[in-house]
């Protein structure tokens, strides 16, 4: 969906489920597909504008909504999530969010290598040369669909469907921090050294992750996403900037 | 101005309310496993609420304090001594500048809370002292304690307008524990989960009527059960999506897994359960080997429960405040 389009969100379809006392799913389906995933992210935009005082968790097809129950039990209702899902939904129904233009982020990569390890074995794997995964990987437009597993990791909706390849057999104590991988039909980016079974491509010398930065996160569910090919030199020259 | 680190106990970090707000980016709210305790433990030095509290696991460590202090100790009873005075629980205490608290182990539970008047006033990171250590925020970079470690303490008038004196003592009185520690565990309140009706037959039946075990590789970010193994009728594909504390997750094992103050903030195993909100701080302090059963509850009761809890904490919370001021004693 693009931004210029609609940008409310009809209810009829969206189920709520009562996860705990301050927690409601909306559910927009049960896939990972780059639709649904857009109706997420307008909903998220409607409910923060309208609702700020909600805490919104956006996954690939689900929204959590993080509320004070307590705050939430008003004089027609002891019950807080059907008196919150009234006003979701009427804010839903209701609610035009401001567009909101997806903010456009380059990530420059450089592939293979060190920084790539598992690329070579990839390529065999798929019986494609190193150079076309490269291609193919940088040709593609990315959507981030969630932010999860650590703080700042994207999700990445959009990967060339030929470059889709599981997971490894045996998952790395250390992924190094800005390594580009593919995890089955996704890619994603681990913004710290953390543990990781994706098939490592290659690696940003972009800091994906920083607290002392506003926003920490380099992205953010709804960014689009281009990757571009840098050389083993420009690599050392951006990651020494970012260290200055 | 700070307290010293001489031994590190068994896994002591910082942790006050949490970090909420930024599931978003990643980032999970961490916070005190035993949120009554810890606040508590605050208010009995007359803290606003929201200071950084030491939370010690199963053995605590050894501290030296470089200035006087006041301090309070709640959650799991824990060994606790100045030289030969016996530091008591559930109220404050003064330390003279220069003493050692020796922190021991705890004959029951699993979590205790130091708090000291002024607070842990570590850099708050994102708005919260707490440790994440598995996002590594916080403190140190979300680490545990560490031998060498200086803590510092927020500035913070005494306690007791009489002044510091070279030996320690505790207020007259105290708080009664319970109901905020389970000296006799009871059964822990679950609410079904979204996916609890794919459980086979036989594994919903084991879920609520069974006996658990805690297990040694349970952490700040899970519970993981033992004792009992539980079956989907078929297997469930399901996407990533966001997680919560208290969530009980079924991975393929068949060993049930509960989320606690560090539960990541996504996740995609099925949802069989979901532990009351008033019963996560006592399943908090089941310690590995515990027992650990479930009985069915309702997110209404639930709701209606933690409303109860709230009100009780919060007259509590203000019946410590006016007792300190009778003493004489001010807010930090």
């Amino acid at each position: 969906m693009h931004w210029r389009c609609r940008r409310s969100v009809e209810t009829a379809h969206i189920q709520f489920e009562r996860l705990a006392e301050d927690a409601l799913l909306l559910r927009f389906g049960e896939r990972i597909d780059a639709t649904i995933n857009a109706r997420v992210q307008v909903a998220v935009d409607v409910l923060q504008h309208r609702l700020p005082s909600l805490e919104c968790v956006p996954a690939y097809a689900s929204v959590l909504l993080r509320f004070d129950p307590l705050a939430w039990r008003d004089a027609d209702s002891a019950d807080p999530h059907q008196a919150l899902e009234r006003v979701v939904r009427a804010a839903l129904d209701a609610g035009e969010a401001p567009p909101r233009p997806p903010r456009d982020q380059e990530i420059p990569v450089c592939y293979g290598g060190v920084h790539g390890p598992d690329l070579a074995e990839v390529a065999q794997r798929l019986d494609l040369p190193i150079e076309d995964i490269v291609v193919r990987h940088v040709a593609a437009d990315y959507r981030v669909a969630m932010i999860g597993f650590a703080p700042g990791f994207p999700y990445l909706l959009g990967l060339d469907p030929a470059l889709t390849m599981p997971r490894r057999a045996d998952p790395r104590q250390r992924v190094p921090a800005g390594s580009v991988a593919i995890g089955g039909a996704q890619t994603g980016i681990y913004p710290a050294e953390l543990p990781g079974g994706w098939q490592l491509i290659g690696r940003t010398p972009r800091r994906l992750f920083d607290v002392a930065r506003t926003p920490p996160s380099l992205l953010a569910a709804g960014d689009r996403v281009r990757f571009r090919s840098i050389s083993e030199e420009e690599f050392r020259r951006l990651d020494a900037e970012q260290n200055r | 101005m700070s307290v010293s680190v001489l031994k590190p106990g068994l896994l002591s970090t910082l942790q006050d309310g949490g970090r909420p707000g930024h599931a978003a980016i990643g980032v999970g709210r961490a916070g005190a496993m035993d949120v009554p305790a810890w606040r508590l433990a605050n208010a009995l030095v007359g803290n606003h609420g929201d200071e950084a509290a030491l939370e010690c696991t199963l053995l605590g460590p050894t501290l030296r304090f470089e200035r006087a202090a006041w301090i309070a100790l709640t959650g799991a009873p824990i060994q606790a001594h100045l030289g030969a005075f016996e530091l008591p629980p559930w109220t404050a205490c003064q330390v003279p500048a220069g003493s050692v608290l020796q922190l021991g182990g705890m004959a029951v539970g699993c979590r205790s809370y130091l708090a000291a008047r002024g607070g842990f006033d570590v850099a708050p990171v994102l708005g919260s002292r707490s440790s994440d250590l598995h996002a590594r925020l916080g403190h140190e970079r979300g680490r545990a304690l560490l031998a060498g470690d200086l803590l510092p303490l927020g500035h913070a008038s005494a306690l007791h307008e009489s002044g510091a004196t070279d030996t320690p003592r505790a207020l007259s009185w105290r708080l009664d524990p319970q109901p905020w520690f389970d000296f006799a565990p009871a059964p822990i309140t679950l609410l079904r989960g979204s996916h609890w009706s794919q459980l086979d037959d036989a594994s919903q039946q084991r879920l609520y009527g069974g006996d658990f075990r805690v297990g040694k590789d349970s952490n700040r970010t899970a519970s993981r059960l033992h004792g009992q193994t539980l079956r989907l009728r078929a297997p469930l594909e399901l996407i990533s999506e966001a997680a919560l504390p208290g969530t009980v997750q079924l991975p393929a094992s068949g060993q049930p897994i509960v989320l606690l103050a560090e539960a990541p903030v996504t996740g995609g195993y099925p949802r069989i359960g979901q532990v009351a909100a008033v019963d996560l701080p006592r399943l908090a302090q089941r310690r590995p080997g515990d027992a650990v059963c479930f009985r069915h509850g309702t997110l209404e009761q639930a709701v209606a429960r933690l409303s109860e809890r709230e009100q009780a904490l919060d007259v509590l919370l203000e019946q410590i405040a006016q007792r300190l001021q009778h003493d004489g004693h001010t807010r930090a």
